[in-house]
């Protein structure tokens, strides 16, 4: 299947102010279709076509640098639109996913300094994730286009780190951001659809 | 931090006119061997002196000087928040320890861990960027040396400037870096491109190592504000503010095997960085460009 760049599920001013019209706009319909567009150019004559999107990020990890980058990206893109919503984020946790919190990465409170904290420790462009591994949760990092898949866990939330997604609304303040992403942008409905999913 | 830089300044200005007085009149090797041992013992005394901090140094021209390449927007964050952080970060590491010059920290970065390669390089590479840039209109041009290097090893400056650009594009240095003209071990030309804060000094980096006298930041926060997702123009646009002279200069050093100091815009803080060639110390002081000097 080639690769289509997904309508954002809410409109462009959704998210303002804590991320822009004008930030979405660039990044949904010129960083995330780029992504698509040379997805799909790097895609024919890889080997890999008609695999699932997943395969073909994991297939191409290591193997195929410039499809990884894209394809990545694009599975990466995919769920962060949806991994966002109007008045996202705060303290009130869908049951499943607030527990496996408190006992996998000791509470809310460590959740989010570590999850901001590894948004902050990727050093570059990269993902800041809440995973699935081995069962757990899990807080991990990955520069570029990389995300857990291919490290041997399910992303179930991920935030974006490249300055392009808070360059406009935060400048160089990316903390200002990672804050404003946990506390007010989060779709945890979303987060619990996906980890349902990787623990049944 | 400013102590560093004033008391410096004093040393240098006390090691130079040593050495002009030392060297005007002195034909004999001997005694142009005296003035230099005199003046690589002076910039001795430097180098334990200099365990202060290192200086964010200020940028060579206005914030709007190289508009509208890069507008001033983006200078303001880049240099008093980036750079400053960069900075900030790699003084944090070497508290209470011997600060050599920036330039020294950069070979064995890699292996010294993520403050001295992301930090170290980052404050370095930054001050490398400032220097080669010049305000619109008043970069100069290459050398003939240089230009006709440019011209053996890519064919034409424009076949130099589309290989240049296609290395920094998108595709090619996928997320935050830099991408560099370098002179490497052989003395040849090549185009290098480089992760996040690396550089062609550190040992162990992607690409082709090398001394840079050339590099382009291409990290989203050096072009976002004005060109967003559109690398290449940012690109196209930085040739216009291209400092020639100071590259061509570094171009020389580099041919005699010397990194470019980038300490600062003032040459006492150039000299501090030298300190370790006397090569260079013979350069800056005026000295004959043929007297030979033990280090
Ligand atoms: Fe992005
Ligand atoms: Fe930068």
């Amino acid at each position: 299947m080639s690769f289509e760049l997904p309508d954002l599920p809410y409109a462009y001013d959704a998210l303002a102010p804590y991320m822009s019209s004008e930030t979405l706009e660039f990044h949904h319909d010129k960083h995330h279709q780029a992504y698509v567009t040379k997805g799909n150019e790097l895609l024919a004559g890889s080997g890999l076509e008609g695999k699932s999107l997943e395969e073909i990020v994991k297939a191409s990890f290591g193997s195929n640098a410039p499809l990884f980058n894209n394809a990545g990206q694009h599975y990466n893109h995919i769920h962060f639109w949806k991994w966002m919503k109007k008045n996202g984020g705060g303290t009130s946790l869908p049951g499943a996913i607030a527990s496996a919190i408190d006992s996998d990465l000791g509470g809310y409170d460590k959740f989010r300094a570590d999850f901001i904290a590894a948004g902050m420790g990727q050093f570059g462009s990269g993902w800041a994730w809440l995973a699935v591994k081995d069962g757990k949760l899990a807080i991990m990092k990955t520069p570029n286009g990389e995300n857990p898949l291919v490290h041997g866990a399910v992303p179930v939330l991920g935030c974006d780190v490249w300055e392009h997604s808070y360059y406009i609304d935060y400048r160089n303040a990316r903390p200002k951001y990672l804050e404003a992403f946990v506390d007010n942008m989060v779709n945890w409905d979303y987060v619990l659809e996906l980890y349902e999913a990787a623990t049944k | 931090m400013a102590p560093r830089r004033v008391r410096g300044a004093v040393c240098l200005a006390v090691v130079a006119s040593l050495a002009r007085s030392l060297s005007v009149g002195f034909a004999s090797p001997g005694r142009r061997g005296v003035a230099a041992s005199l003046a690589s013992g002076l910039a001795g005394l430097l180098s334990v002196e200099s365990t202060r901090a290192y200086d964010l140094p200020d940028l060579p021209y206005a914030y709007d000087a190289l508009e509208p390449s890069i507008d001033k927007v983006t200078m303001e964050f880049h240099h008093d928040k980036h750079h400053l952080t960069y900075v900030t970060n790699i003084n944090k590491a070497l508290e209470g320890k011997t600060q050599p010059a920036l330039v020294d920290l950069q070979k064995t970065a890699i292996k010294d861990g993520a403050a001295f390669r992301n930090s170290g390089g980052g404050a370095y590479n930054h001050n490398f960027f400032w220097l080669e840039m010049a305000p619109t209109g008043k970069g100069g041009k290459p050398s003939e040396k240089l230009g006709s290097a440019i011209d053996d090893s890519f064919g034409s400056m424009d076949d130099f400037k589309a290989t240049f650009e296609a290395a920094g594009a998108p595709g090619a240095r996928f997320g935050s870096g830099w991408v560099w003209l370098v002179v490497t071990d052989d003395k040849k030309l090549a185009i290098t491109s480089t992760p996040n804060q690396d550089n062609p000094l550190m040992e162990g980096v992607e690409g082709t190592p090398g001394i840079p006298i050339l590099g382009c930041d291409v990290w989203e926060h050096a072009y976002y504000l004005k060109y967003q997702y559109r690398r290449p123009d940012y690109i196209k646009a930085w040739w216009d503010v291209v400092n020639w002279d100071q590259v061509s200069a570094w171009y020389e050093d580099a041919l005699g095997g010397k990194a470019p100091t980038a300490d600062s815009t003032t040459s006492a803080a150039s000299l501090i960085g030298a300190r370790k060639t006397s090569a260079n110390l013979n350069l800056k002081l005026g000295f004959e460009a043929n007297a030979r000097y033990g280090s």
